[in-house]
This record gives structure tokens, sequence and C-alpha cells, in this order.
């Protein structure tokens, strides 16, 4: 990581709506990010705070209102050539939540996992395509024989490796995983987490993590922003803003995290958020600032003067 | 602990299955004593049978299944025996209480939240119209819901997903239950909302003077609420003692297992520990220790005999043979001492 980071994917003041005038709703507002080369990324927020959409939007499921999408130098969001949309299809793919529902039922592991090279034809024989197709589920540690079967002969953990084998069988560059194991057992949450982490090894790839489970974000990213109504408003190295975090939101997010360890989970101290007696954003609206190196945050003049004040004191305490 | 009165007694309990013309036993010769007052956490992966062994209390199982051994004691009353339905709703709802996981699909979209509140207090407590009305409203309150008499009048879609798992709640508690079932309650809830939905089960808990049960697959829920926790592993109740106990001195490989996989534990850029294989098929015979063929610190003995409880502490048994005082000593994982060398710490200091 401390080589040159080269910036895979950039997300600059993104905006998604869905409907129209009266109707209208903002899921995604004004949302600035960027994704490093082989580093994997965390979005993490609660149900409708939009870190789906965000996604989505990448990967060209969502329309974006305003803003731009630029992945390796091109902008791939709104209306691009039907080469670009081929080429982000084939380098960005997506992992699904819920293996239960994400596989089709009546086509074979075969087909599901060829799916994506089916509609890009990016296979000169039918004898290539099955060789890739067969790598791909070695791969995700199964076995090419399963290739003919169908996916309620799976328990949860192979499907969800079936839909880590689809993914990569297009040879990826980004992956988005949008909570690939919260509909997963603890004991195959963690042979998930080792297979994705595995591949990222081996293959290079970059992962943009989407998952409300917080400790598991700890674990696997390396950087995380945190997302509230659809704004971004805090983003850090992952360690440093789980050990300081300065939103009064991710603080409160971060005092939520169920601990596995009896005597600290009852002396823990919740913290509630609450917009409207934390920010007095009438006067003096928020900014997206870097408040230490790599260290965002959306806040104003005075919340800024508070926050600084914080990490003073963390960092005085680090020391001694 | 011991001399605390033993509201529900579960002895030797097999439940059975039809599937397909084949027999699963989902259930096998489990045996619990639950103490009034406490809040116990049955924890398990999928399929261990943790839903199906509570459900059991109520009569809940689907309609191919059955008990096939072992008694339920309840009030004096052996529920094992019950056949009709009309048996059953003498303590369903009204004595054993649940909570469901999935609070969109708990309620009723047609009726508002507080008719279905009272409808539970006009069922269960022989209460009727205004004064009804006047106990849904209070109850809603104490489940935290802000202006009840206006949300009395709202339909459930009008609710949040938090907001509904109260209601749910709600209607649980107005049946003034003895023993609550909380199955997954806080699942399909994110952390935020997680913590206050517990937060409002234990102040309810001591409100009401409930007995309760979580069933749960997050140790870290677990932690917060329980008393005590039962680790359920391929129908049975492999160790159970004080939630501190089963923590920080866990003795059964599958809690071993099971704590060392959490991520909480592992270290970044290092894989984290799985357990390898996958649980029996309930529809064979099991021989020996259910766990043994994933234990890769199995003892011999493990493939052959079925191992009974092994007394750790008055409060603290375990089913495994190392803990057989002819057994060769065997190292807990790494991660495994951590915790116990914080649990020792903790006792000391």
């Amino acid at each position: 990581m401390d080589k040159k980071k080269e910036v895979l994917l950039e997300v600059k003041n993104l905006r998604v709506e869905f409907g129209k005038r009266r109707k209208k709703f903002v899921a995604v507002d004004n949302v600035s990010f960027h994704i490093y080369r082989g580093e994997t990324f965390g979005l993490v927020g609660e149900s409708g705070s939009g870190k789906t959409t965000i996604g989505r939007a990448i990967i060209r499921l969502n329309e974006t209102a305003e803003g731009e999408i630029i992945f390796d130098g091109k902008k791939i969001n709104g209306n691009i050539d039907k080469e670009l949309d081929k080429e982000v299809t084939r380098r960005i793919q997506m992992i699904f939540q819920d293996p239960m529902a994400s596989l089709n039922e009546r086509a074979k592991v075969e087909y599901i996992v060829s799916e994506g090279l089916y509609n890009l034809k990016n296979y000169k024989t039918d004898e290539e395509r099955k060789a890739k197709v067969e790598k791909a589920m070695l791969d995700v540690g199964l076995l090419p024989e399963f290739l003919s079967r169908f996916p309620h002969e799976f328990s949860g953990g192979q499907r969800q490796r079936i839909g880590v084998a689809r993914a990569i069988v297009m040879e990826p560059e980004l992956i988005i995983a949008d909570e690939p194991i919260s509909a997963l057992d603890v004991s195959i949450r963690a042979q998930v987490l080792n297979l994705m982490a595995d591949l990222q090894k081996k293959k290079g790839l970059t992962y943009l993590f989407i998952a409300h489970d917080l400790s598991v974000v700890r674990f696997i990213t390396d950087r995380v922003a945190v997302i509230y109504k659809g704004k971004i408003v805090e983003l850090a190295e992952t360690e440093r803003l789980y050990r300081t975090p300065l939103h009064p939101y991710t603080r409160s997010l971060f005092s939520a995290i169920p601990i596995p360890d009896p005597r600290k989970e009852r002396a823990k101290n919740l913290e509630v958020y609450d917009p409207s007696c934390h920010h007095d954003y009438d006067k003096d609206p928020p900014r997206w600032v870097e408040i230490e190196p790599e260290h965002f945050i959306l806040a104003n003049e005075r919340e800024l003067e508070e926050y600084r004040k914080m990490l003073a004191k963390n960092g005085v305490q680090a020391i001694g | 602990m011991e001399d605390r009165k033993v509201i529900l007694s579960v002895r030797d309990l097999v439940i059975k299955f039809r599937l397909r013309g084949d027999i699963l036993t989902a259930i096998r010769e489990a045996s619990l004593d639950l103490y009034e007052g406490e809040s116990l956490a049955i924890v398990g992966e999928s399929g261990s049978g943790k839903s199906v062994f509570t459900k059991s209390f109520m009569g809940l199982l689907d309609a191919n299944g059955w008990i096939d051994a072992g008694s339920i004691i309840f009030e004096g009353e052996d529920l094992a025996q019950y056949k009709i339905e009309k048996d059953w709703l003498k303590i369903r709802g009204k004595k054993i209480a649940m909570v469901f996981q999935d609070p969109m699909t708990s309620l009723n979209p047609l009726k508002t939240v507080g008719k279905q509140v009272q409808e539970a207090i006009e069922l269960h407590q022989g209460i009727k119209g205004e004064e009804a009305k006047d106990l849904a409203i209070s109850i809603l309150e104490d489940v935290g819901i802000h202006d009840p008499e206006n949300r009395y009048k709202q339909y459930p879609h009008e609710f949040s997903g938090g907001m509904r798992q109260r209601v749910v709640i709600a209607i649980a508690v107005a049946c003034n239950p003895q023993i609550l079932i909380c199955d997954e309650p806080t699942t399909a809830l994110d952390v935020t909302i997680q913590a206050q939905i517990l937060e409002l089960l234990k102040g309810l808990k001591d409100k009401y003077n409930l007995t309760t049960i979580y069933i749960t697959h997050d140790l870290g829920v677990v932690a917060n609420v329980a008393d005590r926790i039962a680790v359920m592993y391929a129908g049975d109740i492999i160790e159970i003692g004080k939630c501190e106990e089963v923590f920080y001195n866990p003795q059964h490989p599958y809690t071993w297992a099971l704590l060392s996989s959490l991520p909480q534990l592992g270290v970044k850029g290092h894989d984290l520990f799985t357990i390898k294989g996958t649980p029996p098929n309930l529809f064979y015979e099991i021989k020996g220790d259910a766990f043994a063929p994933r234990n890769p610190r199995a003892l011999k003995i493990d493939f052959v005999k079925r191992p009974p409880y092994f007394q750790v502490s008055p409060t603290h048994k375990a089913k495994t043979w190392l803990l057989d005082p002819r057994a060769p000593k065997v190292d807990p994982p790494e991660s495994i001492r951590v915790l116990r060398q914080q649990w020792e710490v903790g006792n000391n200091g």
C-alpha cells in the first residue's frame, strides 16, 4: 500500500435520484471518493443510507443525476459508447448478498458461471470458455464436476462461492461486493472472507466492500467510508477511523458494534446521533474537508475546530 | 444458581421430521433446565436445531415434524404429550410467547398496529373494548413508541423496521407471558437499532418479570444479553454455562471453533480461522461426538462413543471426552488461550 498508489476508480460529486418532481428522492447526494488499485474499500451505513445505490451506480445499474464516475481514467457514467460499456461490464463485477436469491434456480452452474462470457463473447472456442469456467471453479475451491449441478444442490457457503466464481470468470479488476456475507453463518462467513482475501492476493483484485457488519469491515478493509442518508460523513484508513472516529454519526455507529466479550460489551457506552442537535448547518453549511492526511470529514468551521481538538487530544494520549 | 426455581425442564427431547419419505432427526436427546427470571442464549449455526428446539415448547413444529421421545415439563404438565391445538392454546402466547426474526413479515399489514396489540390482550387477558385499548396504548409506550395514542391508529407500513420490531415485542408481552422466546430478534436490523432493541428487551424483562430465551448466531448479542449460554450443534446442547464461563473458558472444540472464527479475533492480513467440513447429515444416525469429523483435535473415542456431560463448574458443563480424567491434554487454539488469559486476569483483578 505504501508504494505509489494508482487510483482505479474515482467518484466525483455523485448524485443519484429516484422518482420525478414531487416524488423525487435523493438517494445519494454529492458523494466523492476514490479507490486505489489493489485495496479493499469499505462502505458502511445503515439500510437505506444509499450504499448499495452507489455500488449499483458504478456498475451502471442505476442512472446518475449529477457527478462523474471515472474508472481507470475514463468516464463511465451517463451516455457512453457500446464498446466502453462492454469493457466496464467485464472489468467491474459484482457479488450479491443472498446466494439463495441471486442464482438462477433453473440453470446449471455451468450456465450461471458462463453467462457473462456468453454475453460478451470474449472467448474464441467453446473449449476456451470451458477452460475458463473450470479454472474459476477451482479458484473458488469448488470442483469442476459441480458444473453440471443445479444451485439447490449446494449449501449457502458453496452458493456464495458460485457467486464469486461467476464474477472472477470475467477476469475483472474491480469487484463490488454488496453484503457478500450477511446472509451466511458465522463459520461460513470466515471461509468466504478468506476466499476473497486469497483471490485478492492472487489476482490483484480491488474490492468495494459494502456492508453493515462493522466488525467484518474492520477486519477486511484498508480504508472505509461512513455514509448517512446519502452523504458520506467520514472517510479514513480503517484502523485510524475505528480508533479515532470524529463525526458524531460514526461514533454512534461504532459505539453500537456488538462485542463478543461479555465484560466489554456490558461496559460499553452507547452514543446517540441526532442530526438536529449535533449540527448547526442553517447558518454555516458543512464542507468535505481533509482534516488530517487521508482522513476526510463532512463538517462546518465550528465543528472542524472541535474535531481538531479531539485529534490533538488523541495524539497526546497516544504518545503518553 | 442451583437453588433457583426451574420454570421449564426439557429431558432427552428427540424431534424428528419426515422429509421426502426419509426421516431426519433434528433434536437428539437434548436436555435443558430453564431457571425463572434468567436470560438464556442458544447459539449455533443454521440447521443446528436451535429454532426447532424452542418452537417445540410452543407446539409450533411444522406439520411434518413430531416429538419422538422425551419430555418438556412446564407448570407440572408435560408439553410433549400435547396432541391437539386446544391444549396448546393454553400455553401459546399466554404463557410462552415468541418474537420472530423479521418484523416485516410478522405483522398483519391490513390492521392498525394498535388493533393488533389490542387483539392479543382481548384474546389472552379477557379484557375488552376501551379498557383493552388503554392497556394496548400503555404497552406501546412501554416498548418505546412515542406518541402512542396516534401511532395506535397507524398501519405497519408507516413504521420503520426498528419500530415494527417494537410493535412485535409489544404484542408478545401484551399477553403477560412467563417465558419470552426471541428468535434472532435483531438480525434484520441495523446495528444502532439493534442496540436499542436489546436495551428495550432487557428493560422489559425486569419490568414484566420475564424469563427470556434468545436464539441467535451473533455472539455480540449474546455477550450483551445472556446470563447463560447454551451452544447447540447437530441437535444437541454440547456446552452450557454462565455467559462468562462459556466466553472465557470454553471447553468443547466446537465452541472453540465458533469463537475463533469471529472476525474480531482475527489478525488483519492473516486468514480467519474456519471450521473445516460441513455439519453432519441428520438423515443418518450420528455415532460418537457429532463434531468429531470436523475436529482436527478429535480423539479416537470421539468417533465411537457419544460423550456425556462433564461438569466444569457447578454451573458449567460440556459434552466432550476432553474433559474425561483419562483424556490426553489437548490445548485449545491460540485465540482461545488468549481469551482464557483475559479471564484469569479479570478474576484476579
